[in-house]
């Protein structure tokens, strides 16, 4: 059996899911591909069950913000790793901020039910399907996501600090 | 990987009938001497049997990926300490090799066999940790005091490199700040020669003792499927008879050059994950004689003045360093633009980073994958049915810390 490689990947998953793959590019040799958004949990399960991919872990869950890509502010990124063939992969999903919705993976991998809650919580992006999207690491009376670029890690107000000096 | 063991019906051990059809809730914690770490889980108990649970996470949540993008990369280690707190070197070690990989930094071979024996000595007292207390929780409170004092020995080496002992903040980006110590040497040394028979008194006191075998086996277990769709690593997943593990799987800094075993369990229940634990404090010690005596000659540090700081002389003596040594510390040193995901072998999992870098001072997105946080959720499941005594023990067992779960 021929050995699983970037190629075989984006090749499988593009004469799949066709004009729901997006974009793709190589960085660090882990090969990352775009995805639609609503296609999400389709690819997951598509590449969980794949005889030759098989994608069988869900590592990492998280999300991002940014706020310059206009109808795509936010994104989910996910990392797949095939155990019986050693390989990672990075599937990307945007959504714009207005209406922040992904299909939810908790159907695909039981691990995704607290990282997705935990993406919610910080980047306020809708799992649809969630069986329990509340906050989870801050507490429920929080009423913004706290990870958004919008809000400044230091009070923007200050004048006793000149960020120039500071190269920032 | 691919005859994993069937999936057995643990629902023999314990029965589901009621005792006298009456439920109660049941707060245990925040705050509770038996769960090591501030967990609240909300228990719907019939008598003594557990029906329903509900886990309350994040009273120590202290917003390390917001803190993260604001700080120069070389200040994140400290932040790294805090997320597994029994085992930080590990931490510190995943950090600085995700810079790494992130600048393409090569470190010379030497700097690999050193954060190799630093990381394996967090491993056992990691492990250490974990172990003892499943004892205290048992019942068995002698051999944790007798694992203490080892493991205090662990963190008077850590001292002799870095000055720290529990949030150590060990190494530097590119490498470490110096060379190992004679004295650490000679620490290091008694510590392998004394070590083995202090544990095997540790081993024998718990590990075929009929008491506290009856107490364990069967308690917390979890299938192979269940593990891996929940996200389970390191030892936990390995108790339940998968063998993953990153340094074989994705070897870094070195670990190919080493033999070790990989030992795994069978029903992934409290005695497996503990036996597991045993097994690979053995290897770990294993490993570090490897690279003791493996050790290749060469410089602790990779040659990269843009990252790795001058000796504190040549700041004072020399333009270049000085400039260098302000540009480090001022966060100026550019960084390559990209996405990069490390992971390493945690004590308790696979501890991931992914960093997004825009080019700045700061990364632009910093995500801990923090292997607790990914399997505590199995808790609930993992707990239902059995008795609150082995609740606390399988949390124990499955060495669940605070820090590294609220991040």
């Amino acid at each position: 059996m021929a050995e699983i490689n970037n190629e075989f990947a984006l090749a499988e998953l593009k004469s799949k899911f066709g004009d729901d793959v997006l974009g793709s590019e190589e960085q660090y040799g882990m090969l990352t591909v775009e995805v639609s958004a609503e296609k999400a949990a389709e690819v997951a399960e598509w590449l969980r069950d794949h005889d030759r991919l098989t994608m069988n872990f869900l590592t990492d869950l998280c999300g991002v913000h940014y706020p310059d890509n206009k109808g795509k502010e936010l994104g989910v990124v996910y990392h797949f790793h095939s155990w019986m063939n050693n390989y990672r992969l990075r599937v990307k999903a945007f959504c714009s901020i207005d209406n922040p919705q992904v299909p939810t993976l908790t159907g695909v991998y039981a691990s995704a039910n607290w990282m997705e809650r935990e993406t919610y919580d910080f980047y306020g992006i809708q799992f649809q399907g969630h069986p329990d999207l509340r906050r989870i690491l801050n507490m429920d009376e929080m009423d913004y996501h706290p990870l958004r670029k919008e809000y400044a890690l230091e009070d923007e107000t200050r004048e006793d600090k000149d960020d120039r000096y500071f190269g920032r | 990987m691919n005859n994993l063991p069937q999936n057995k019906n643990f629902d023999n051990y314990v029965s589901n009938e009621t005792i006298d059809g009456e439920i109660a809730t049941l707060n245990l914690g925040p705050t509770h001497p038996a769960t090591h770490g501030i967990f609240q889980n909300v228990l719907k108990v019939d008598g003594e049997r557990i029906l329903h649970s509900e886990p309350t996470v994040g009273y120590i949540h202290r917003a390390f990926e917001k803190l993260a993008e604001r700080r120069p990369y070389n200040q994140i280690t400290p932040i790294t300490d805090r997320l597994n707190y029994c085992s930080s070197p590990i931490n510190n070690m995943g950090w600085e090799m995700t810079v790494e990989k992130l600048a393409g930094i090569e470190v010379p071979k030497k700097v690999d066999y050193m954060r190799v024996i630093i990381m394996e000595l967090a491993r056992i007292a990691d492990h250490l940790v974990c172990n003892s207390v499943i004892g205290v929780d048992t019942g068995a409170l002698t051999g944790f005091t007798y694992v203490f004092q080892e493991r205090e020995k662990i963190y008077e080496l850590f001292e002799e490199i870095c000055g720290a002992r529990l949030t150590t903040n060990i190494g530097r980006i590119g490498g470490f700040e110096r060379e190992f110590s004679p004295e650490f040497m000679r620490k290091l040394n008694k510590f392998l020669e004394e070590f083995p028979a202090k544990f095997g008194e540790f081993d024998s006191l718990l590990t075929r003792n009929r008491i506290f075998m009856d107490r364990v086996i069967g308690a917390g277990p979890i299938s192979p499927e269940r593990a891996i769709s929940y996200g389970f690593t390191g030892p936990n997943l390995r108790a339940a008879g998968v063998d993953y593990d990153i340094r074989v799987m994705n070897p870094y800094s070195s670990y190919g050059d080493f033999e070790f075993d990989i030992p795994i369990g069978k029903d992934g229940d409290t005695y497996d994950r503990f036996m597991v634990r045993q097994e690979e404090i053995q290897q770990s010690l294993n490993i570090i004689r490897q690279a003791l005596d493996g050790m290749p000659e060469g410089l602790h540090h990779a040659n990269v003045p843009g990252y790795y700081l001058p000796e504190k002389q040549d700041v004072y003596n020399s333009m270049e360093a000085l400039i260098y040594h302000f540009k480090i510390v001022m966060g100026e040193t550019p960084i390559p633009v990209g996405e990069v995901y490390h992971s390493v072998e945690g004590a308790n999992g696979e501890l991931g980073f992914y960093l997004v870098s825009d080019g700045g001072r700061t990364p632009y997105r910093l995500h801990f994958r923090r292997p607790c946080f990914i399997y505590y959720q199995a808790y609930p499941e993992m707990i239902q049915g059995s008795l609150l005594s082995d609740a606390i023990l399988t949390m124990s067992s499955m060495n669940v810390i605070a820090g590294e779960l609220d991040a």
